[in-house]
């Protein structure tokens, strides 16, 4: 199952050159680019694992895309989104995310149903990718 | 063939083509602003020309791969390598050989690291920042240190080496230092010596050149020296050329400084009588007589 999550999720996936142009405009606006990898896509998964600090202090996308090359070399089973930072007061938020990396494969989620009182059932997603076994396994 | 044709019939103006592209103006302020180091102007026009060249053959299809523009200035301190680098950058940039023009200046603490596995990771930093500019090495002999063969300069030197080859379009390397160690650092590197297309020497200054410097400096700060104080700066810097640490216009420049310090001294003691503006913009004599320099009144003129 194809996750989509972040910006440009429903289009295809963005070539080397896309995102590079992509970094380019984070930078010409100032904003830090981060990059992140996990092996767990829920969507509440606020808890991505960075790969060193937020770039804040580059002025061109090749800086970006050498590290993006670096952590695709040490993670390329996982996903890898990058991000980026706007520091300027009222905004502190990203302003843009989106994924750069997938898995070869992408098992999707399984759906629990938890029985409560009177009837009631809970809902939960759980990532395939995470059963069983423990990040880096 | 018909790519062959085309480059015969198209007639180029290449001075029009400089013109467009802004490098006269930079040229012009480098003549302008920069007193003396005539060799150095000449080598940078030879620079710009043969980059207006290699722009239009790439127009033209031409030029199969980017240059090599990585360059080395060598001279003594204060001769004006870091400003010359500056201008470079903003030359290159606007010639489209480096995207964004900006300069990086390093030193050895900022490439090498302190322990196994730290050099990497920063000389890497520093190539990131330095990405789509110039990355300008300061006292660039100083990463290579034979007397200490595990020392983590030569790691560094291997991932500048790499880039410098590898990533000609996205980065330019300046190496810059005093000329003798330069040169034993190329012997003992010769990595570098061929991956390094320009030479550029700086010779030291003429007195005349560090006198029309420090009009220079005084006019942009609004002073002005007195007929007494220009015959003793003139003397004050044939005398300190003479001594050790001379580093050209820098040494002028820190002179200056002091200048100002006693000339604000001198006013403050003679506040009482009351100071005129013309006061308060002229250096006199006794403002630089009193340096150190002249440690002896034999010196003094």
């Amino acid at each position: 199952m194809r996750i989509t999550q972040g910006c440009f999720s429903f289009l295809p996936d963005l070539t080397d050159d896309q995102i590079k142009a992509q970094v380019q405009y984070c930078l010409d606006n100032g904003w830090a680019v981060g990059l992140e990898y996990t092996d767990d896509p829920h969507p509440r998964n606020t808890y991505w694992e960075m790969w060193g600090p937020p770039m804040f202090d580059l002025r061109d996308a090749v800086g970006v895309m050498t590290e993006l090359k670096a952590v695709r070399d040490a993670h390329g089973g996982s996903y890898i989104r990058l991000s980026g930072f706007d520091n300027s007061h009222g905004c502190e938020s990203v302003k843009i995310s989106f994924i750069v990396n997938r898995p070869a494969k992408e098992p999707g989620f399984r759906l629990d149903r938890t029985e409560g009182p009177g009837r009631t059932i809970g809902y939960s997603i759980v990532a395939y990718s995470t059963q069983d076994m423990p990040a880096d396994e | 063939m018909s790519e062959d044709r085309s480059a015969d019939e198209v007639t180029i103006d290449l001075q029009a083509e400089l013109e467009k592209s802004g490098v006269l103006e930079v040229l012009g302020s480098l003549d302008a602003e920069l007193v003396g180091l005539a060799p150095v102007k000449s080598r940078i026009r030879q620079i710009a020309a043969l980059l207006v060249v290699e722009r239009v053959r790439r127009q033209l299809g031409l030029a199969a791969e980017p240059p090599s523009l990585h360059m080395s200035f060598t001279g003594n301190p204060g001769t004006g390598k870091t400003t010359v680098a500056q201008r470079m950058a903003d030359i290159l940039h606007r010639l489209g050989f480096v995207r964004r023009g900006h300069l990086v200046a390093v030193t050895r603490d900022d490439l090498v690291g302190q322990y196994i596995g730290h050099t990497a990771p920063k000389t890497k930093e520093v190539l990131k920042k330095a990405m789509g500019g110039v990355l300008f090495i300061d006292e660039a002999y100083y990463l290579y240190r034979p007397e200490n063969e595990r020392d983590y300069g030569q790691e560094a030197i291997e991932i500048l080496l790499q880039v410098m080859e590898n990533q000609r379009e996205d980065l330019v390397v300046i190496l810059a230092g005093y000329a003798d160690r330069m040169a034993r650092f190329f012997n003992s590197n010769p990595g570098f010596r061929s991956r390094i297309a320009h030479h550029v020497d700086f010779p030291d200054y003429t007195d005349g050149d560090l006198m029309a410097i420090a009009d220079l400096i005084l006019t942009r700060q609004n002073y002005r020296l007195s007929d007494g104080a220009r015959e003793a700066l003139s003397c004050y810097v044939g005398l300190r050329r003479t001594q050790p640490h001379f580093a050209n216009a820098r040494s002028l420049r820190n002179a200056l400084d002091r200048a100002r310090l006693r000339q604000a001294t001198r006013l403050f003691a003679a506040a009482s009588t009351g100071i005129s503006t013309n006061d308060l913009i002229t250096l006199e004599a006794d403002d630089i007589l009193a340096s150190r320099v002249f440690g002896d009144e034999s010196a003094r003129p």
